[in-house]
């Protein structure tokens, strides 16, 4: 689903994000991305959404190799994934349904269906009730939930996920992480990147580390989970 | 056969939505667009009104194309009945709506009345006056250049002596009028760009404020063209109200002249009336101020989307 071949990352500033980077992460799989603050965990993360491109190596996504597509063709990749972004990405001047349906709108779904699959996925995170409510009137949580539905409401078979969880207490931090467990389960391939380790540590899931750059650790499921 | 039909319906009514969506989002904020519209309108209303004017004083002139005659002086030696002959000849060409004869005599006699001479002129012992023949162009042959033609042709008659064209005064009117008609132009064209570049500008400060949207848009794969369109129908929007402002200012402008032209009109016992934008050229106005709109938001979007991406 996802492979990085000596993928390097070097920003413009001559800094290198990510250096010679490569791992599989197989369709269904649920993994965490953890390392210091500054180890290129986001970088990893926006190569696989196109929002970057790498300096060097291969990076491959649902069998795409992303050096490969066009500017013209980003639209059309980005819509085959589900982004939850640690700032939300919300707009504020729209209601939650309306923010949760930008992807099939955009997909050009037409109407009947959007009002059923928006629903439908809020849910699943927990929101039913809030459709009619804006984005600022909900709590830190509440509105990550709306960032959740909202990237899996087109059903994508990939979810990526950066500090979904950066600024909640640990109880919501856990009821977030079991959201996405429940996508893991019906095959949807998940990929979150945190540095909350006890989080992490807590739950049976492959991890890859990063630390400046480098993927220093890729840990199996812990063993009771197999 | 049903699919794509379904599927172009479906591709319409997004359309439709993202029409009427840019136009509630323009009435949320009904004076900022009003004072952008206001600006197109008055640029626009500005040439439109001179087109108008221009359009009214061509119709005026044209009353006065049958001012335009030729006088055709006759050889002394050329007999009455010839010079009728040549009158008959003359009122059968296309170009020619009448033909006067005035014979020698008849010349001599008005220009005694006329002069009061008549003592001087009986002291000669012969009528020193040629016929005339008075030729009246047909109006489509009374322009400048076609009359000059109509000359050329009856000078070589053989008869004729001399002729004359008498429209020197229609003929300055005619090269004023070109040259404002061609002011009017390059003043509409000045003003065409100027709308350009207040539309530009505006949808230009509306991408700007809503840079966080089309991130978003951006991150979750919304197309260019998806995200161009409700900046594209905001300028549509623009110029549509620009183009009505336009002729509504140009309605009440004629409104205020009606009055004062009638009157004046009226001193020359003239059934001149100020003719108003008319329905062909209203639909050419609204058009073309929609047409400015939609190309100042096109060259805004052009430059300032691709600016924006997700960082
Ligand atoms: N656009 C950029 N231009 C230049 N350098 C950048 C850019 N984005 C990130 N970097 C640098 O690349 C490195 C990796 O950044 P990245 O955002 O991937 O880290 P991270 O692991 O997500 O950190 P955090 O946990 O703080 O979010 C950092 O040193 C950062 O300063
Ligand atoms: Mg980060």
């Amino acid at each position: 689903m996802i492979r990085f071949a000596n993928a390097v990352k070097r920003y413009p500033g001559g800094h290198e994000a990510l250096s010679n980077v490569s791992f599989h992460q197989r369709p269904g799989e649920m993994a965490f991305l953890t390392g210091h603050s500054g180890a290129g965990k986001s970088t990893l993360l926006r190569l696989i959404a196109l929002l970057e491109r790498p300096t060097r190596g291969q990076v491959i996504v649902q069998g795409q190799n992303t050096s490969r597509v066009e500017r013209r063709q980003i639209p059309h990749f980005r819509r085959r994934l589900g982004i939850v972004f640690q700032d939300h990405q919300l707009l504020f001047d729209r209601t939650v349904f309306d923010n949760v349906a930008l992807p099939l709108v955009i997909a050009g779904v037409p109407h009947r269906e959007i009002g059923k699959r928006v629903r439908a996925a809020l849910d699943k995170v927990g929101l039913l009730g809030k459709e009619k409510a804006f984005p600022i009137t909900l709590s830190g949580g509440e509105q990550q939930r709306v960032g959740i539905a909202r990237a899996v409401v087109h059903k994508p078979a990939l979810l990526l996920a950066d500090e979904p969880t950066g600024n909640l207490d640990p109880e919501l931090s856990r009821e977030i992480m079991g959201i996405f467990e429940d996508f893991a389960r019906v095959g949807v391939t998940v990929l979150v990147a945190t540095h909350d380790i006890a989080l992490v540590e807590s739950l049976p899931y492959r991890r890859l580390t990063l630390r400046e750059g480098r993927l220093v650790g890729d840990t199996a499921p812990a063993p009771e989970a197999a | 056969m049903a699919a794509p039909l379904a599927a172009l319906r479906v591709h319409l009514l997004r359309h439709l939505q993202v029409f009427f969506y840019s136009l509630g989002q323009l009435s949320r904020t009904p004076l900022a667009t009003l004072m952008t519209a206001a600006v197109i309108g008055i640029a626009l209303a500005l040439p439109a009104g001179l087109h108008v004017l221009l359009d009214n004083a061509q119709r005026l002139s044209g009353g006065w194309d049958g001012a335009t005659q030729i006088s055709l002086f006759l050889k002394k030696n050329v007999s009455d009945a010839r010079a009728r002959r040549l009158a008959e000849t003359i009122r059968r060409r296309p170009e020619v709506a009448a033909v006067d004869y005035i014979p020698r005599d008849q010349a001599l006699a008005e220009f005694e009345r006329l002069s009061g001479f008549g003592d001087a002129l009986k002291a000669l012992d012969e009528n020193p006056l040629p016929s005339v023949l008075v030729v009246r162009p047909r109006p489509e042959a009374a322009t400048p250049e076609a009359a000059e033609k109509l000359l050329g042709r009856l000078r070589q008659y053989g008869p004729v002596e001399l002729a004359q064209l008498d429209m020197q005064w229609v003929k300055r009117l005619y090269v004023i009028m070109d040259l404002v008609r061609r002011g009017v132009l390059v003043l509409g064209l000045l003003l065409g760009l100027a709308v350009l570049l207040v539309v530009g500008n505006t949808i230009r400060l509306a991408i700007q404020n809503r840079r966080d949207e089309i991130v978003v848009m951006k991150l979750i794969g919304g197309t260019d063209a998806f995200i161009r369109r409700p900046f594209l129908y905001t300028g549509f929007w623009y110029g549509l109200f620009g183009g009505l402002i336009a002729a509504a200012l140009v309605g009440l402008a004629l409104w205020v002249l009606a009055g004062p032209v009638e009157r004046l009109a009226g001193l020359y016992q003239s059934p001149f009336r100020l003719a108003g934008l008319g329905g062909g050229e209203l639909l050419i106005l609204l058009l073309l101020a929609i047409g400015l709109g939609l190309a100042g938001s096109w060259l805004a979007v052009g430059r300032h989307l691709r600016e924006i991406e997700p960082a």
